[in-house]
């Protein structure tokens, strides 16, 4: 392997790794707080349990397609760069 | 399915060309795949619909049971005057679950790791999306809607438009492709690993020892990656389907859409909540 070639395989390496790093920090943060939240509520009213958790499983699937869009940047920088 | 397959997109066993070329028909690993999923689910509507009597049987009682759980939670998502859609709902569900699990199978590939068969998906709900809107506004208030609340927001609802499907799109194939991704990369990290113990032994014993790592870890993170996100994902697509859906058309009159089972429930949800510590808390 001749030198910019290796330069360029770290560039992608590093950028993905980065891309995944700093992009799954916040949704990890959202969703743990929706948990927390939604887990919050149930315990006040379990009764309401159900329509609560069908509303924070789509929350939190809303939540993470910003570490989704993250995940697939890195593949383009991995695979189609 | 290995992660290589999987990042470059799915081989294309071979090309149907039409009209000299004009129109060219990729049969890949993703075009079999569905077509299996398209037999299995015919396969189990034929054995399942089959001998259905007025006193349900095991089998009948299974079904019924599923069905019912369809209808009530399309009702308590959508309305009661959106009921029509449970059975379009149904398929989505049925068929981009059958999609992800096929992949399991190690044999076909995982019709939703395709970036185009879930964008078909996301463009037939907003398809709907517009149907209704046009139905219930008429063509010109539909058009009309999108200058809504004010005229110089346009664009951005217009972009808006547009990255329903695509965020739909995504937030589906990049979960089960990472999933898969993930996997392959564990899978690859076990055999290493147990090349690596291996290595006392002389070079020819130890090229023919299995990868012993291999075995029963992985099935703990398949069981997350593979079988509870796709459960999760094709969950969470239809239920994003069904809110769109009954975002365009809501309930005729204000009212209308009485949940007649769930009185009691939101009558004690309503009622005033005793807060224990008035000041919002930070954990």
């Amino acid at each position: 392997m001749d030198m910019p070639t290796a330069i360029t395989l770290l560039a992608k390496a590093l950028g993905a790794a980065l891309v995944m790093a700093i992009g799954s920090i916040a949704p990890a943060l959202g969703e743990g707080n929706a948990v927390c939240k939604a887990l919050e509520g149930i315990a006040r009213q379990p009764e309401a349990s159900s329509d609560l958790r069908s509303t924070m499983i789509l929350g939190c699937a809303i939540t993470e397609s910003t570490g989704i869009y993250s995940l697939l940047i890195a593949m383009l920088i991995l695979f189609a760069l | 399915m290995d992660g290589e397959s999987l990042s470059r997109g799915a081989k294309i066993f071979f090309r149907i060309t039409l009209f000299n070329g004009a129109v060219t028909i990729d049969i890949t690993q993703t075009t079999v795949s569905l077509f299996v999923v398209t037999l299995i689910t015919i396969i189990l509507a034929i054995v399942l619909g089959k001998g259905l009597t007025k006193k349900p049987g095991r089998k009948q009682a299974l079904v019924e049971k599923l069905v019912m759980m369809l209808y009530d939670l399309v009702e308590t998502t959508m309305g009661r005057h959106n009921l029509k859609y449970a059975p379009y709902i149904g398929t989505l569900l049925l068929s981009s679950l059958l999609g992800s699990l096929i992949g399991l199978t190690k044999v076909f590939r995982s019709t939703t790791a395709d970036l185009m068969v879930i964008l078909g998906w996301a463009l037939v709900t907003s398809g709907l999306c517009w149907y209704e809107g046009i139905r219930n506004k008429g063509f010109f208030g539909w058009l009309k809607s999108y200058t809504e609340p004010v005229v110089f927001i346009t664009p951005i609802n217009l972009i808006s438009e547009v990255a329903q499907p695509m965020s739909m799109t995504f937030r589906h194939f990049g979960n089960i492709t990472g999933g898969g991704i993930l996997m392959s990369i564990v899978y690859a990290f076990l055999a290493s690993l147990s090349g690596f113990v291996f290595k006392w032994l002389p070079a020819s014993i130890a090229a023919a020892m299995p990868p012993i790592f291999q075995v029963g870890i992985p099935a703990v993170l398949s069981l997350y990656f593979d079988l509870f996100s796709g459960l999760m994902q094709a969950f969470v697509f239809s239920l994003l389907t069904m809110v769109y859906i009954a975002q365009a058309n809501p309930a005729p009159i204000p009212g209308a859409e009485t949940r007649v089972k769930k009185t009691k429930k939101t009558k004690a949800v309503s009622q005033p909540i005793p807060q224990a510590d008035a000041k919002p808390h930070q954990s």
